[in-house]
């Protein structure tokens, strides 16, 4: 600041944002590192946290001479989103809500603030005024950026979730020779009956079978959307030379159906066991029970 | 022992006797000409040697539009007219769910999962298994 | 909203031969926006079933397949143009089993179920547009690696 002084006039507020930045960059990531944020991410020791510190002025001041302090893809903050979601995730993991990991963001304001506060005490007001709006929204911004990162990783985690359900939820289970089954637990959606429809089918293929059940016992509900699902998945099984039994239908579900007025042409049986009684004996094989002694 | 019945003609599919059964290979993406062409050629190779069953193997089908859905079930019902039966083998799952989709089941064609099914079907003498619904045999 | 990444091609549709063609150029642009299995063969029977209207019905006429992304999601839209006779009832066109031709009565209606977005338009007398879209399935599906 002197050799603004010096020439009479002063930088512009951005511009004295990051030469402060640049100035005070070991006092703000100290400071930084005792944060909550900081300190519990980064155990190994308090210079990891330091230096990790560092590298976020940095970036702030990357984007304060960039003049884009109120653009979250600012080129200066590209460095340091990934380090933004390895913190977030690791408070998420610890237990924190997302509120909880936004408001840990913004408690890093202060302390810069204040250092600022103290590094223009001579300036004139309106001057300090307007370079500690450019650091609020700074801050702001890399709050935001911090935020969409997480959620980006969230949605990333929820997709892979989500596939991973539905692979766990739909085994499908070879019974006997040219019989497979899949047992349903679960509300069905739509993507997951789709998904139900073609493993289910594949395995048809893969396994030879003349007979494919669709076990429903853990199925709750079931709307007219899923019951029009169930009926493509018979109409193509039997278009590949299969049958599909449906067994497990609770009466609940047998009331829906009717009341929907849906025709579900198709096979049932009441458990999975008499659908696959039902199949053996369409197969010519047929269950005897030595203990009961007379044939 | 099989006497063939092949004509290996461009732009026709060629139909093989098989005993008492033809046997049709459809492959790839077919113009509605050739499907069209075949199902003449059906027509007149059954009454021509009297066999009792067609078999249609459609695996190596890709798509299955509501052009050749409806040759396919026009091939069963002239066929039938004809005293024999047709069996179509080893429709892929993925045209399969197309199909039900588009809402067109066939309900008039008997299916199986591979061309052995369909021979061990198309030979047995008591009528080969059907859906006990209410399905009608002929569309 | 999204945006369109370019038109890919325009293919004529004027005999039996031209719509091998179509499904052919449908079946290689869905696979290469890595479209499932299940989802580029929807696709082409749609595209096989609109490309026939176009031929049978309206005379003959084109299609334009358009290279769609939005946040992140592929996408597919296909349009058949003919400057045929056009379609006076619309709704009826589109209820099941109807039919003017010599199919099953599925060409529209079936193509409708086979795709995410469906619309067309058509005037009597100038022709018909039909354009349909599909997005690639996200999270991509898993064992439709064939």
């Amino acid at each position: 600041m002197p050799e603004h002084e010096a020439d009479g006039q002063l930088a512009t507020p951005t511009h004295e944002v990051r030469d402060f930045l640049h100035r005070r960059r070991e006092q703000i990531a100290q400071r930084w590192a005792d944060e909550p944020l900081f300190r519990t991410v980064f155990t190994v020791s308090r210079d990891e946290a330091v230096e990790a510190s560092k590298v976020v002025v940095d970036a702030l001041a990357q984007v304060a001479d960039s003049e884009q302090v109120e653009d979250p893809d600012a080129a200066g903050f590209s460095g340091v989103r990934e380090q933004l979601a390895r913190m977030g995730a690791a408070r998420s993991r610890a237990g924190l809500s997302n509120t909880q990991v936004a408001s840990e963001l913004a408690a890093l304001r202060p302390p810069v603030e204040n250092l600022l506060a103290s590094d223009l005490e001579d300036a004139p007001p309106e001057h300090l005024r307007a370079c500690s709006t450019a650091l609020t929204v700074l801050m702001g911004t890399l709050r935001l950026v911090a935020m969409q990162t997480a959620l980006s990783e969230w949605q990333a985690l929820s997709d892979r979730q989500r596939l991973q359900l539905m692979e766990v939820a739909t085994p499908v289970i070879r019974l006997w020779d040219g019989v497979v089954a899949v047992p349903l637990i679960g509300t069905l959606d739509s993507a997951r009956s789709q998904v139900v429809m073609e493993t289910l089918l594949n395995a048809v293929v893969d396994q030879h079978a003349r007979f494919a059940i669709l076990d429903i016992t853990g199925v709750p509900t079931v709307d007219s959307l899923v019951a029009q699902h169930l009926m493509k998945t018979v109409a193509a099984a039997r278009l590949m030379g299969a049958q599909c039994i449906v067994s497990g239908i609770r009466p609940a579900i047998a009331q829906t159906i009717v009341h929907l007025g849906l025709d579900l042409d198709v096979i049932t049986r009441a458990s999975l066991a008499d659908a696959l009684g039902y199949a053996l004996h369409e197969l010519g094989t047929d269950i005897v029970n030595p203990g009961a002694g007379q044939r | 022992m099989s006497d063939a019945y092949s004509r290996p003609v461009p732009g026709h599919v060629p139909v093989l006797r098989l005993g008492d059964v033809l046997l049709v290979t459809l492959q790839g993406d077919l113009h509605d000409s050739t499907a069209q062409q075949l199902q003449q050629d059906l027509a007149e190779t059954i009454s021509r040697t009297g066999v009792h069953g067609v078999l249609i193997d459609i695996s190596g089908v890709e798509i299955v539009d509501s052009f050749l859905g409806r040759v396919l079930a026009e091939i069963a019902a002239q066929a039938k007219l004809l005293a024999a039966r047709t069996v179509v083998a080893g429709m892929r799952p993925a045209v399969a769910i197309t199909l039900a989709e588009l809402g067109l089941t066939l309900p008039g064609l008997t299916t199986a999962l591979s061309t052995e099914a369909g021979m061990e079907l198309l030979s047995q003498q008591t009528p080969a298994y059907r859906p006990r619904g209410p399905r009608q045999e002929s569309p | 909203m999204h945006t369109a990444a370019g038109v890919e091609a325009c293919l004529p549709i004027r005999s039996d031969m031209d719509l091998v063609w179509v499904r052919q150029h449908v079946r290689q642009a869905a696979a290469r926006l890595g479209f499932g299995l299940v989802e580029q063969t929807k696709l082409v029977t749609a595209a096989s079933e609109l490309a026939r209207n176009t031929l049978v019905h309206g005379g003959g006429g084109q299609m334009e397949a358009t290279h769609l992304s939005s946040g992140g999601a592929q996408g597919l839209r296909l349009a058949f143009t003919d400057e045929g006779p056009g379609i006076a009832d619309l709704d009826q066109a589109l209820s099941d089993g109807y039919t003017s031709g010599d199919g099953l009565g599925m060409g529209l209606s079936g193509a409708r179920r086979l795709v995410h977005d469906f619309d067309i338009e058509s005037t009597p007398g100038d022709g018909t547009t039909v354009r349909v879209t599909c997005w690639v399935a996200q999270p991509p599906r898993p064992r439709e690696e064939a």
